[in-house]
């Protein structure tokens, strides 16, 4: 990126509540059900039915705007924004426009060590539209086939202030958002299912300009790694036309996964306005502080706090404490083991190393895996009392991880128990040495390395099984008794 | 105030509204009547006056969140001018 | 006397005393129906078939409770499962909702039966039922006039004797107006009292349903069954409902009535005002204490009005779209396209018009200028009634400044036609309680007279209505229909 502009970010997110019903219909919010299953004369737009309000849908707008360190204002209402799409069944939609039901709020994100905040601007309760199932490429289908499912899933729209001066700090404020979010349990922030969703505001601007450059808004970014390359392309798009001079355009644009390219979504509608006014159907929200305190008091513990309990009760280091409290369910298991094991680093190291790669190289949450807390303790255990060595744990995890067995189950399946009976191992020693005479001279004569070869040696003899620390004994014993 | 034909076609558009070219003229003249008629507002002072956006005194009106059933689809779908797996069919949106 | 001339509680004691049979109330509102359709033409869907097998149903419980029996009438814009809900407009002339409102199906639970759906100004713009896509309805009274709108079919039905009482819906006098012009007693009743759900919105925070009668204990009995909390409206409140029927005592001794001077003015026809002073005087001789008061913005609410109602209407109307019901331009090649041909289509000019109106009171550069300050003018509206109440129980005015108007005479002059809800438009925007009742003919067309309430207070409206009707008898005389 060129040294002399600044690029200019800020979010818009959407996150879907976590509610069995819709925001103003009784319809499950179930995802994947079979097409227009989820739906009833309220939802799917019919004349003449009315909207009544989920309150747990307040609840949790509310809560997640404690966890964004939010002002809740006592009043707060619903506006209709008006705009025609086969999938908006009303031909508006129900949103907050002046007065929603959190603002001025903020996150701390870490860049490289350094704190930064970034300023929330507000959240608002909205409905969500249906789905629009193409055929191929909106811009080629014949024709659209709308499936209403999804309309009236309540959301929270979550806006930032235009804080953010790289893709990596864009990527910092929705992984920290995402895991307040989660960690607050007002929503299950899935990217690929769409229960989180992130269009990125990118403009770019001569350091030390004071003024916005043109503004673009990036939608359809399903992932961490597509934000941050669509900014990436899109602050690079502008820096260049600002060196060429060509002018840039305010538009909304879409980030194309398969092209790895920004490019222009053809205005759908000629001239944006949404013409918003108080939706009449529903009367005026006022929260009270006593509703405020209660939400508060029933706030989980947020990761920052959780953050600083790992480090002063269980003496992690920061590092340690941040990735284990990158999402409740990580926090959660690390918190089942401690408290069967009190080692609390050895767990950390397992799970930050063995688990985690695993996870990765499988895709996978946390949640998804077959470990449980319960088979790691068991296995650390294990270790301890050298029933296996820590190489044979690791074939024993990724065991646990794919098969769901205990770490008893699995050692006596594959007869993985470590060998410490020196009646066992001291005639295979013997066998060993006697039949490497030049070794031994090599050993005598004060080469190092003799010895790894003997130890070498015997764990392939024993499939690794044998006690490393009772071989070293033995075959030190061995060799010394040699004259 | 008197509305152009440029803002009658704007308007139009906004609304979804297909007009013929005597049809904006003749809304153009119909809609600037009326709004003549609305401009008689300004005789009144309104400042500092709070806009009644809700005439009821009550507020914080819910629902439980518990699951109901939805309507059959079939049902939501029979009034439905084309359909198809069970999905309202539209043409093409660009 | 046939029993479609008889009013609900004389069908009532009859049905009770075993003298008649629901199904023979039903034949006769049916073969009334057939006599006078062709000359009234309120009805859009008459469900003859259904009817009679309700009525028959009911007649072998054995025993009738309630409304058990009694036919009924519902504007086109009430939704009716399973039965076309119109709102006499092209774009829903195949809709059958898969829905009932909360008022028909309270109706229905009582044994009401349901004889056909009724004749209205398209989607409830309009005060003369012109605005009906299919026809114009036309007065009892004078078949070469109006029956006023947009309730005309519900209105003109029950002054017929087609059916003894009708449900409609009022956004600015569309219940009290043709039952003026009709020479009914009609009441809107106040904003939240009774649940809009199912009933298709024109202006959300101004509709309310209500009920069309021969006389005001109908009404008031109607109203007691139709009104009171729904949890599917939200604005449909949780209060007590109190015996309006127990309240009708013929009494007014004491009560202290207003009439505003700003309804007695320019434009008010001199014998419609001549006739509700007369009513003023008889309520002063009933004991009443009968003063003039000032509602001093008045004049600004129709103007405000026509910000408002639009400006909601047009999202209100935005479900129109060819997508899940209603029709559908099927020759579009695009989405944008089906969506302006569907609704170019399906909608009539005052839908169109006043969609556009509302757009543009929204749009931006617009919306301070026209739709907030209309919304501050209804606070001011409002607060001139909240002031009257503080020192008088009712408000008494003429319903319209006129009498019914001719077929075709106010075509195409929007502000003439839209004058017809002078008197009626700032009740809906203070969100009050008013009914219309009979007080006197002029050129042998019948007047209307309003009297509005505080708000939540039908009771007081009713035993108001009572006393004037128990001591006049300008709700016995009936137009001569089918005496040509
Ligand atoms: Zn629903």
């Amino acid at each position: 990126m060129s040294p002399d502009y600044e690029i200019v970010i800020g979010l818009e997110v959407h996150a879907e509540l976590k509610t069995q019903t819709k925001i103003f219909c009784s319809c499950s919010t179930a995802f994947g059900a079979e097409p227009n299953t989820q739906t009833c004369p309220i939802c799917a737009g019919f004349p003449g039915a009315l909207p009544v309000l989920n309150r747990q849908v307040v609840d949790l707008a509310i809560r997640a705007g404690l966890a964004l360190h939010c002002e809740i204002p006592a009043m707060c209402k619903f506006d209709r924004k008006n705009y025609f799409y086969p999938d908006l069944p009303h031909g508006y939609q129900v949103s907050q426009f002046d007065f929603p039901v959190c603002k001025q709020g903020y996150l701390d994100i870490d860049i490289e060590g350094q704190k930064k905040r970034v300023g929330v601007t507000r959240a608002h309760m909205e409905e969500d539209a249906g789905k629009l199932v193409h055929q191929g490429d909106i811009t080629t289908t014949p024709f659209s086939l709308v499936d209403l499912n999804r309309s009236g899933v309540a959301l929270l729209e979550i806006v930032s202030e235009p804080d953010m001066r790289s893709a990596q700090e864009a990527r910092a404020y929705l992984e920290k958002l995402r895991s307040m979010l989660l960690f607050a349990g007002v929503s299950d922030c899935k990217m690929q299912e769409g229960s989180l969703r992130c269009d990125a505001n990118v403009s770019v601007r001569p350091f030390g300009q004071q003024e916005f450059g043109t503004r673009c808004e990036i939608k359809n970014l399903n992932s961490f790694r597509a934000l941050e390359r669509a900014i990436e392309y899109e602050a690079k798009r502008h820096m260049e036309a600002l060196e060429d001079g060509t002018e840039l355009f305010q538009e909304t644009r879409t980030w194309d996964e398969e092209k790895q390219m920004t490019r222009s979504m053809r205005s759908k509608e000629e001239a944006h306005d949404y013409r918003y006014f108080p939706e009449p159907d529903l009367p005026p929200l006022f929260i009270s502080r006593e509703w405020v305190d209660e939400v508060r008091a029933a706030l989980p513990e947020m990761p920052e706090q959780a953050q600083q309990r790992l480090m002063e009760v269980y003496g992690l280091p920061e590092y340690d404490a941040a990735l284990l409290t990158l999402t409740p369910e990580t926090l959660d298991f690390f918190d089942r083991c401690v408290q069967e094991y009190p080692d609390a680093k050895t767990i950390a190291n397992w799970m930050m190393g063995e688990f985690s790669r695993l996870l990765n190289q499988t895709n996978q949450e946390i949640g998804d895996s077959h470990l449980t807390p319960d088979h790691l303790v068991q296995m650390l255990r294990l270790v301890d009392d050298g029933t296996i060595s820590g190489k044979i744990a690791k074939t024993v995890l990724e065991d646990m991880f794919n098969s769901g067995q205990s770490p008893q189950e699995i050692i006596k399946a594959k007869g993985l128990v470590q060998i410490s009976d020196a009646d066992t191992l001291l005639p295979l020693i013997e066998d060993i040495v006697g039949a490497n005479p030049k070794v031994v001279e090599d050993y005598k004569s004060g080469k190092g390395k003799a010895m790894g070869f003997f130890v070498g040696q015997i764990m392939k003899a024993t499939k690794g099984q044998a006690n490393p620390a009772l071989v070293n004994e033995l075959l030190k014993k061995v060799l010394d008794s040699i004259q | 105030m008197a509305l152009t034909i440029k803002e009658v076609e704007h308007v139009a558009q906004l609304a979804r509204l297909k007009l013929t070219e005597e049809e904006k003229v003749k809304f153009a003249q119909q809609l600037s009547t009326v709004l003549d008629y609305a401009d008689t507002l300004n005789a009144i002072s309104t400042e500092g006056v709070e806009p009644l956006i809700h005439i009821l005194p009550i507020r914080n009106v819910f629902r439980e969140d518990q699951r109901k059933p939805s309507m059959e689809r079939e049902e939501i779908l029979a009034n439905a001018p084309l359909a198809e797996g069970f999905q309202y069919k539209v043409p093409k949106i660009m | 006397m046939e029993l479609y001339e008889l009013t609900v509680h004389e069908l009532q004691e009859l049905l009770a005393g075993g003298i008649t049979s629901s199904a023979e109330i039903v034949k006769s509102v049916l073969a009334r129906i057939d006599a006078v359709e062709d000359q009234v033409k309120s009805f859009i869907t008459v469900t003859r078939e259904q009817a009679l097998d309700k009525a028959r149903q009911v007649d072998a419980q054995g025993s009738y409770q309630g409304l058990a029996g009694i036919p009924m009438g519902l504007k086109d814009n009430i939704c009716t499962r399973g039965v076309k809900t119109t709102c006499a407009s092209r774009m829903l002339a195949d809709f059958i909702p898969p829905y009932e409102s909360t008022v028909s199906r309270r109706l229905d639970q009582q044994g009401s039966v349901l004889v056909g759906k009724l004749n209205m100004d398209e989607f409830a713009m309009g005060s003369s039922t012109e605005n009906s896509a299919f026809f114009a309805t036309r007065n009892p009274w004078d078949l070469t006039k109006v029956p006023g709108g947009s309730s005309g079919g519900s209105a003109a039905a029950v002054a017929a004797g087609q059916i003894p009482f009708s449900l409609g819906s009022d956004t600015g006098g569309s219940i009290r107006q043709p039952a003026a012009y009709c020479g009914v007693v009609g009441m809107k009743p106040t904003y939240g009292r009774v649940s809009r759900w199912g009933v298709v919105a024109y202006a959300s925070s101004l509709d309310q349903v209500g009920v069309l009668s021969k006389d005001v204990r109908d009404n008031a009995m109607i109203m007691q069954i139709i009104a009171g909390h729904d949890p599917l409206d939200s604005n449909c409140v949780d209060l007590a409902v109190p015996d309006y029927v127990a309240g009708l005592d013929g009494s007014v001794r004491g009560m202290r009535i207003a009439y505003p001077r700003e309804y007695f003015g320019v434009g008010v026809n001199e014998s419609v005002r001549d006739l509700v002073m007369q009513a003023l005087k008889k309520y002063q001789e009933l004991g009443a204490i009968v003063e003039e008061a000032s509602l001093p913005h008045s004049e600004y609410a129709l103007p405000a009005y026509y910000l408002l109602g639009p400006a909601e209407a047009s999202a209100n109307l935005a479900c129109f779209d060819g997508v899940r019901f209603g029709c559908r331009d099927n020759t579009a090649e695009n989405v944008v396209d089906m969506f302006s041909g569907t609704r170019d289509h399906g909608f009539g000019d005052e839908v169109k018009r006043r969609i556009m109106l509302g757009t543009f009171a929204l749009s931006s550069g617009y919306y301070d200028a026209y739709y907030l300050n209309a919304l501050k003018v209804r606070r001011l509206i409002a607060n001139d009634f909240t002031k009257v109440f503080n020192d008088y129980d009712i408000i008494i005015a003429p319903t319209t400044p006129t009498t019914a108007f001719g077929l075709g005479e106010q075509r195409g002059d929007l502000l003439t036609i839209y004058m017809n809800d002078v008197l009626t438009v700032p009740v809906n925007m203070a969100g009050l309680p008013g009914i219309s009742i009979p007080c006197g003919f002029t050129g042998g067309l019948p007047v209307g007279m309003q009297i509005i309430g505080k708000a939540f207070d039908e009771a007081t409206v009713y035993k108001a209505a009572y006393a004037f009707e128990q001591n006049t008898d300008f709700h016995t005389i009936k137009p001569q229909l089918g005496v040509r």
